[in-house]
């Protein structure tokens, strides 16, 4: 029985988190018609979309037992590249692409420098952290990229164009990627390897497991999500800014620790982290609406991620 | 005919020179018995098979062809397979996973689940246990089940050599009963099998021949038949061994210095009620799981204690309010069972190890004097006869004989009168084994009080003055060691009536 709640628990607890935040700020606002409108929710859903976008390529990291600190400075980076491009006359499509391979090459060095040089994901990504913002600004010539409007700044619009989509395209990018990370976590033979890396990485090298190169992998893969979270960025701004994204890196693994991630590896859902994505982004749109100053919000959020996080330490040692 | 053959495999790990020209044969269909102490090189001889480590020198050969795996993948593609001393599994992955991994069925990169159930149901099958369910959760099973699943793994990937490294250590014995009927099995279908095992008795029972290792050499092999374990053992250990034992000294029956009365530490401890005395060791036997260990955590105050009393010399203590600290500061010492986990800080060096429930020794106001840790430390190594080259060396380059005695060299250096003891000699080699007797019957004749639970019967025999048996979470009466004998304690082990 108790078993079973634990499980239930496990599975739907960040729902439940979810749920609780909606009614809680829907209770306190002086306008809960406003609060919970289709509009409102637009507006956290095309908010959330950067976060939900490095969450879903954090979360493959963080279950096959590694980190990923380099996140904010390869949104900024890969935002200035699609900028540049664009503004180069480069094809709107072909930019957007070279934002996302240049979050990939971002990804791909993180892992040489992890699976080659046997520097710990921690050290790896955070010296990426600082080698990427440097790149950023160099090649921004440390200010913002101006390019000029095209299709690419309607990714992430509050209310799109056209009406039928409902929500940003981005919002629908999102979820289709996510859905699709989902199913080659769970399905395919390359997620059983990312699993198994986080579980028992001397277990999986034992069982054959090319172990460096699942890694190598990891990190180009979810360098590419990180780069589209940078177009979308750059959507967002109008511009490429290479000062954008400080500390979005603990944005998206707060966002996958609340889902159910554990640092330690083998444990965490895509799902489970858009789920953490969104109850911060709508913490957030919140205490926002409540008038409620920015520091609030901090520690909010803050005390939710520990929180979060002491229930699953509690639920498992049942 | 051969199947497999070794000539001069050398292996060295910078100075320290691990193999040293082993030679080894095994036969198609035979239980090859590799026995040795721990350090001997087993376990680098193994890695090496398995494709984990690639010798310096030497040459092997599968069926005639030379055999040079340069990985564990390509180690299993030709049919050898590694079962590993501690269990390789993954604990968030289920039990289906867990057999199959590294060659599920799957097409274009994604799996085919009900193919992979389909055969995972056949291995669980073929090793009669049906009952496991394919999609468990390898962390919902209690050890021994998560050995099978290890044991599956081999079979499914259809090896030809399977490698057991000490696969019995974590198994009770109804469940190495059952390994050994696999084997059996796998004899049957002409599968070799390479297994290394402490115990000769086990290796008797399921082996035909053996190979020792000792000091990275090969010095004996043979029909195990034709061997007696005498024999076996100085091959082992290098020198005869008269006495695994040393004698036991008569209990001068000093007075109560712990007694524990109707303790319960639900779930695993539901009542323990004994007397220890000065001068004596107190073995307390029974099955892996049937509380024992509990029991000791909870005395130490490691567990918590629903109640019981609990007195130390002549004073009550709270059982229910235990903390490891406290317990120290009241005398005790203990030594976890699970010494890598709990036992040692295997990153540190041996110094701090040896000194560290009671650094005072060495330290002032909040100071440590380095060098006289070094030299507190230097006299314990010198006295267990720990090979540690010197005090400063990580814990982790030792064997797991000198890890085990760096333990009881923190209890000692701790000088605590009540010494609690779980399965001090689990998984070490002999020569280690006898030289921790030696300092656990020392122990007993400077008149301090020696507990300690064992799983190992002729331990028990031969060390304790009384036994106790704990038996589904309940103690039995405390006796003389002359008044059982092996087939009373497992009698009460196994739980015949309440």
């Amino acid at each position: 029985m108790l078993a079973s709640l634990s499980k239930w628990f496990a599975r739907f607890g960040p729902f439940l988190g979810l749920a609780l935040v909606i009614s809680i700020f829907a209770l306190l606002s002086d306008f809960p018609e406003q609060y919970l409108s289709f509009r409102n929710f637009r507006i956290v859903l095309a908010q959330t979309v950067i976060v939900a976008l490095g969450s879903i390529g954090m979360t493959m990291i963080i279950i096959s037992g590694g980190i990923d600190l380099s996140v904010g400075s390869s949104i900024a980076l890969t935002s200035v590249v699609a900028a540049l491009s664009l503004q180069q006359g480069i094809p709107p499509s072909v930019a957007v692409l070279l934002g996302i391979v240049v979050g990939a090459f971002v990804g791909y060095i993180n892992g040489l420098a992890i699976t080659r040089l046997h520097v710990v994901p921690f050290i790896a990504t955070l010296g990426m952290l600082g080698i990427a913002r440097g790149a950023a600004k160099w090649l921004a010539g440390e200010q913002t990229v101006n390019p000029a409007e095209t299709w690419v700044n309607q990714l992430a619009v509050t209310f799109p164009d056209p009406a039928w989509l409902l929500v940003a395209p981005g919002v629908w990018i999102s979820v289709f990627l996510a859905l699709l990370m989902a199913l080659v976590l769970r399905n395919t033979v390359f997620g059983r390897r990312v699993f198994a890396l986080g579980s028992n990485e001397a277990a999986a090298r034992a069982c054959g497991i090319p172990t460096q190169r699942v890694k190598l992998w990891i990190y180009t893969l979810a360098g590419l999500f990180f780069g589209l979270a940078g177009v979308i960025q750059m959507s967002r701004l109008r511009q490429g800014d290479p000062t954008v994204a400080i500390g979005t890196e603990l944005d998206v693994i707060a966002a996958v620790v609340i889902g159910g991630g554990s640092l330690s590896g083998g444990e965490g859902s895509i799902l489970g982290s858009m789920i953490g994505a969104l109850i911060m982004a709508f913490l957030r749109n919140g205490c926002q609406q409540m008038g409620w100053p920015n520091y609030i919000q901090e520690i909010i959020i803050g005390a939710i991620i520990v929180v979060a996080v002491a229930i699953d330490r509690w639920r498992s040692s049942r | 005919m051969s199947l497999l053959r070794l000539s001069k495999i050398s292996k060295r790990f910078g100075p320290t020179v691990a193999l040293d020209g082993v030679d080894l044969e095994l036969r198609q269909g035979e239980v090859h018995a590799l026995i040795g102490e721990n350090g001997a090189g087993k376990t680098t001889l193994m890695n090496i098979l398995a494709g984990i480590l690639q010798p310096d020198q030497g040459r092997m050969e599968l069926e005639g062809h030379p055999y040079t795996p340069f990985s564990p993948l390509d180690a299993r593609r030709q049919a050898i397979a590694l079962i590993h001393q501690e269990l390789s599994l993954f604990p968030h992955l289920s039990v289906s996973e867990n057999i199959l991994m590294g060659m599920e069925s799957s097409r274009w990169g994604w799996v085919n689940g009900e193919d992979c159930r389909r055969r995972t149901l056949q291995v669980l099958e073929d090793f009669h246990h049906p009952e496991m369910r394919p999609d468990r959760a390898v962390a919902e099973l209690p050890i021994a089940a998560r050995q099978i699943v290890e044991i599956c793994r081999a079979i499914a990937a259809q090896a030809r050599i399977i490698l057991m490294d000490e696969p019995t250590s974590s198994l009770q014995r109804p469940d190495v009963k059952r390994l050994f009927e696999l084997i059996q099995r796998m004899r049957e279908q002409r599968i070799s099998v390479i297994y290394i095992s402490h115990f000769l008795e086990e290796v008797r029972e399921i082996a035909d021949r053996y190979t020792v290792l000792r000091d990275g050499q090969g010095v004996g092999t043979g029909e195990l038949g034709s061997v007696s374990d005498e024999n076996l053992v100085a091959q082992m250990v290098g020198r005869p061994v008269k006495n695994l034992f040393p004698p036991r000294q008569q209990s001068k029956t000093g007075g109560t210095v712990l007694r524990v009365e109707d303790l319960a530490a639900p779930p695993s401890v539901k009542h323990a009620s004994f007397e220890l005395r000065r001068g004596e060791i107190l073995g307390i036997g029974g099955l892996i799981g049937s509380g024992r260990t509990q029991m000791v955590r909870a005395i130490f105050g490691l567990a918590p204690v629903e109640s019981g009393i609990l007195v130390v010399g002549n004073k009550a203590v709270s059982a229910r309010r235990g903390s490891p600290l406290l317990r120290i500061v009241q005398g005790m010492g203990y030594l976890s069972e699970d010494r890598k986990g709990e036992g040692l800080a295997v990153a540190l060096s041996v110094a701090d190890n040896v000194t560290l429930s009671r650094l005072s020794s060495c330290s002032r106001w909040g100071w440590l004097a380095l060098d006289c840790q070094r030299q507190e430390a230097q006299a314990w190594i010198r006295r267990l006869n720990i090979k540690a080259r010197t005090p400063s060396q990580p814990t982790w380059t030792l064997s797991g004989g000198n890890q085990q005695k760096v333990v009881l060299a923190r209890l000692l250096h701790q000088d605590a009168d009540i010494l609690l003891l779980d399965e001090p000699t689990r998984g070490i080699d002999i020569g280690s084994k006898i030289q921790i007797y030696e300092a656990i019957t020392q122990c007993a004749s400077e008149d301090k009080a020696v507990l300690m639970v064992s799983s190992y019967l002729p331990e028990l025999f031969g060390l304790c003055h009384r036994l106790a048996v704990m038996s589904r979470g309940r103690l039995s009466a405390t006796r003389s060691v002359d008044e059982w004998t092996p087939e009373t304690v497992m009698q009460a082990a196994i739980g015949g009536g309440e």
